[in-house]
């Protein structure tokens, strides 16, 4: 049995759920899939989960599951995993599962995967597909010791609407849990945005996006002429922010803003995992970036290797043509 | 406070990766090598609290040999004292020995606060904190960008997706594992890197038996999933050709 853990916050599903239930579909060849949802009141989200083909859709609540906590979490699932015995569990690679989800399986003493994109059959088990070294090498890696594995899939690694739904809602189920209160080492408050977001870069049709490769602020001034040239908002990878070049809310990628604009530019950018995540939907990449072989082009459409600090001005002299 | 902070030596950013004979590691001999960027800043978080709140920083990796170049520079930055866990294989061993070595190493010191980067730049696990935490018997929270430490007590901003941030509380002792970002870097003066020569490293061997959880088939470099068409030529003829394939092809102008 595959066993996913689906995600919710406030009873709203992450809609990466569904790209893992897509993958665990994929997977299963045969053997059943269960979806499993914690939370503190998970009844609405089950149902909207139970569309899926699985085998049973598991409500793991308790009220000491809300807010979430990684103790909460992991004493709560490391009991119910133990009890359904599955060979695999498998969740989206989301910030949440990164903050509990590597206690949940050294408790268990079980493998854990994480961040992977692809599956396929490799000697009678599966091998997991993963980046490593910023994207640069892709490893083809297989857990050991005793099941359940547990598997993380990259955001994008499957089509939520992929997921195969069934003639009837499936069975859902509840499985008791105890959480001692008093065994939850952390105290959340309640989440919040450090300002409104000024620019809301999702909207923008052309956006100019800088990375590293850009070497310094005062740079940035070229940048934002490029940007100018093409009609499209500045934006930057989580580097240039980090170092305060341009503000947060400008960033693209796992941490700041998703986009999928007409035309997206990327500036110096090698591209690392958590900046493709927030870009790779756009209509038309190009990349410009002295090193060819930087992950950035697989995902372009256009791609020059090149120096952006001789490219860039030449650009702006064809764009004002 | 006591202070821990957990860093690994991994291959430079400009490293180009060369795969090794059997192409299930990359060729070590041709890497260059520095201190994992997260982790830098996760030291750099540790030696501002300790500035704050005195104590000490000690500087913790497990790998082989040459890690004690980033330990050494960690003691330039300002460190007081470095555990080197020497082991000529762990430098590519997965999360679960990684932090087995280091919580026999880091356990007897009986430390305050433990940070750790949020994920290294080489395998990209983003485990070796909460692991940790899990074999320290510590809470943990994860992807910080703030650390208030008043009383005994943690108060830490951590990061969610999409702009959201959540401030969490928590008892010491405790792990965090460190958001790039979160502060501004110091580097090593002259003045440092002599102190650092007399600082200690003390140097101790794996635990004998870690077994991992998982093991790598084989390496590749990355299959292009889109057609990329690449415009070769100098910088005009270049410029010249894209806005033209931007404006004719792709119609995105």
């Amino acid at each position: 049995m595959i066993l996913v853990i689906a995600e919710q916050k406030n009873g709203t599903l992450n809609r990466a759920s569904w790209e893992t239930i897509a993958i665990a579909q994929q997977m299963a060849g045969g053997q059943p899939v269960k979806v499993a949802i914690p939370g503190g009141a998970v009844g609405p989200v089950a149902q909207e989960l139970a569309a899926a083909k699985v085998a049973e859709v598991v409500r793991i609540e308790h009220e000491a599951l809300e807010p979430y906590t990684p103790d909460g979490f992991t004493l709560a699932l490391s009991a119910v995993i133990g009890q359904l015995a599955p060979q695999y569990v498998l969740l989206p690679h989301t910030y949440q599962t990164r903050d509990f989800v590597p206690k949940l399986a050294a408790r268990m003493g079980r493998a854990l995967v994480t961040d992977c994109t692809a599956f396929r059959p490799e000697g009678g088990a599966l091998a997991f597909a993963r980046p490593m070294f910023q994207g640069k090498l892709v490893a083809q890696v297989v857990p050991e010791g005793d099941a359940p594995h547990f598997v993380t899939f990259q955001i994008g690694a499957a089509r939520a609407d992929a997921v195969v739904k069934g003639d009837a809602p499936a069975a859902v189920t509840t499985v008791p849990v105890t959480v001692a209160r008093a065994a939850i080492r952390q105290q959340p408050e309640a989440p919040f945005q450090e300002a409104k977001q000024a620019v809301d870069l999702s909207q923008a049709e052309r956006i100019v996006a800088v990375g590293r490769g850009i070497k310094s602020q005062e740079n940035l001034e070229l940048a934002r002429k490029v940007a100018a040239a093409f009609g499209a908002e500045l934006a930057a990878s989580r580097p240039i922010c980090d170092a305060g070049w341009l503000p947060m809310e400008r960033q693209i990628g796992s941490s700041g803003q998703t986009v999928a604009p007409k035309l997206y530019v990327a500036l110096g950018i090698s591209g690392a995992i958590q900046h493709l995540v927030g870009m790779k939907g756009s209509r038309t990449i190009v990349a410009i970036n002295k090193d060819a072989e930087a992950p950035i082009f697989e995902v372009a459409d256009y791609g020059i290797a090149g120096d952006l600090f001789e490219i860039a001005p030449a650009l702006i002299a064809e764009l004002g043509k | 406070m006591k202070i821990a902070v957990c860093i690994k030596q991994v291959p430079t950013r400009e490293w180009q990766p060369r795969l090794n004979d059997t192409k299930t590691w990359i060729r070590d001999q041709d890497a260059s090598y520095e201190m994992n960027e997260p982790d830098a800043y996760a030291l750099e978080e540790g030696l501002r609290l300790k500035e704050k709140h005195g104590g000490e920083v000690v500087v913790c990796s497990a790998g082989p040999a040459r890690a004690a170049q980033v330990l050494r520079e960690a003691l330039a930055r300002g460190a007081d004292r470095a555990i080197h866990v020497e082991d000529e294989q762990i430098g590519a061993a997965d999360a679960f020995v990684v932090t087995e070595a280091l919580a026999a190493a880091m356990r007897e010191e009986q430390f305050d606060l433990v940070l750790t980067g949020l994920q290294s730049d080489d395998q990209g696990f983003a485990q070796t904190g909460v692991i940790l935490a899990e074999r320290l018997g510590m809470p943990h929270a994860t992807i910080i960008m703030e650390v208030q430490a008043a009383d005994g007590r943690l108060r830490v901003k951590r990061e969610l997706e999409g702009g959201w941030f959540q401030w969490i509380a928590m008892s010491l002792p405790a792990v965090l594992t460190i958001q790039s970002g979160i502060n501004q870097l110091r580097y090593a003066t002259l003045k440092g890197i002599m102190a650092a020569k007399k600082k200690e490293i003390r140097k101790v061997a794996a635990p004998a038996g870690l077994s991992a959880r998982q093991r790598i088939l084989k390496l590749d470099f990355p299959e292009k999933g889109k057609k990329t068409q690449m415009i070769a030529g100098g910088p005009e003829e270049a410029a010249r050709e894209l806005v033209r394939r931007l404006r004719e092809e792709a119609r995105a102008l």
